[in-house]
């Protein structure tokens, strides 16, 4: 058996399923928010900070932040896996995108719960 | 020594029959059918380097579109927290993303880029979600779901660029 130490999962039937279930949260999201402005054409300051004060939102935010992680953790490590070849390369990207990861996820629980 | 010399005027008697062979087979004495055996191994075998007729099925090209649009919305994260941050830190920074969306083309082209990207990426997953269910996983589905998936895409691109709009 092929083990892999940069994979999320630590296999590819975990990478799988953190994948799929990752989407579906992503998916719910993409489509609350899109929707919610589709309804909020003329939206302003208050309503939108007070969509994001309630609890449920942040909770709902956080947990799409962090499937957003590893849905693009899965992702971009199998997109490099596939096209680069040279180990030093494909760590370094690797690299970059954890880094990128982890700084959108700080950087979201802080939008969420305030500087 | 010795051995190895007779083994290599055997190589070359043998060859010289071969060649012999070839020539006569060429020249219109042909009992063996040899002709049409050296014309299948001499041909030009992989005839078929014409790159304009060379194309990869749809699916294969939604599969890799589904993998460009990822690595696009990955980068766009970028544009979506600072959009974020700043209309929900104060009512000025609401008003500078509100009015940046509603004047400014380059962040309106930016907006449509990304909703064109998540369009397709969401479509294209829903397709690989349906998949796993085992819907359609046959050659023919697998067209199909890739024209619909193109279909459904290339409508929300356009409603997209609509309510940017």
């Amino acid at each position: 058996m092929v083990t892999n130490i940069t994979n999320l999962g630590r296999s590819g039937l975990s990478d799988w399923l953190i994948q799929r279930v990752s989407a579906v949260v992503l998916a719910l999201y993409a489509l609350f928010v899109v929707v919610y402005l589709l309804f909020h054409p003329n939206l302003d300051y208050a309503t939108w900070s007070g969509l994001f004060a309630q609890t449920w939102m942040r909770i709902f935010s956080l947990l799409a932040f962090i499937s957003m992680a590893a849905h693009a953790w899965v992702g971009l490590w199998t997109v490099s896996t596939d096209y680069l070849k040279h180990t030093g390369v494909r760590f370094g990207f690797q690299a970059i995108v954890i880094l990128a990861i982890f700084v959108f996820l700080v950087w979201g629980v802080q939008v969420l719960w305030g500087a | 020594m010795a051995s190895s010399a007779g083994l290599g005027r055997i190589g070359t008697a043998l060859a010289t029959v071969i060649q012999l062979l070839k020539t006569t087979a060429l020249n219109g004495h042909d009992p063996f059918g040899l002709r049409e055996c050296l014309r299948a191994v001499n041909s030009k075998r992989p005839v078929n380097l014409d790159l304009s007729t060379i194309h990869f099925p749809l699916p294969a090209l939604t599969s890799i579109a589904h993998r460009i649009t990822g690595v696009i919305l990955f980068v766009g994260l970028i544009f979506g927290f600072w959009a974020l941050d700043a209309s929900l830190s104060s009512p000025e920074g609401f008003e500078s993303v509100r009015d940046a969306l509603a004047h400014n083309v380059l962040v309106k082209l930016i907006a449509w880029g990304l909703l064109s990207a998540l369009g397709f990426h969401f479509v294209a997953g829903i397709k690989h979600l349906l998949m796993d269910t085992g819907y359609g996983v046959d050659l023919e589905g697998g067209n199909r779901k890739a024209q619909i998936t193109v279909v459904i895409s290339a409508v929300l691109v356009v409603l997209a660029g609509v309510w940017v709009w």
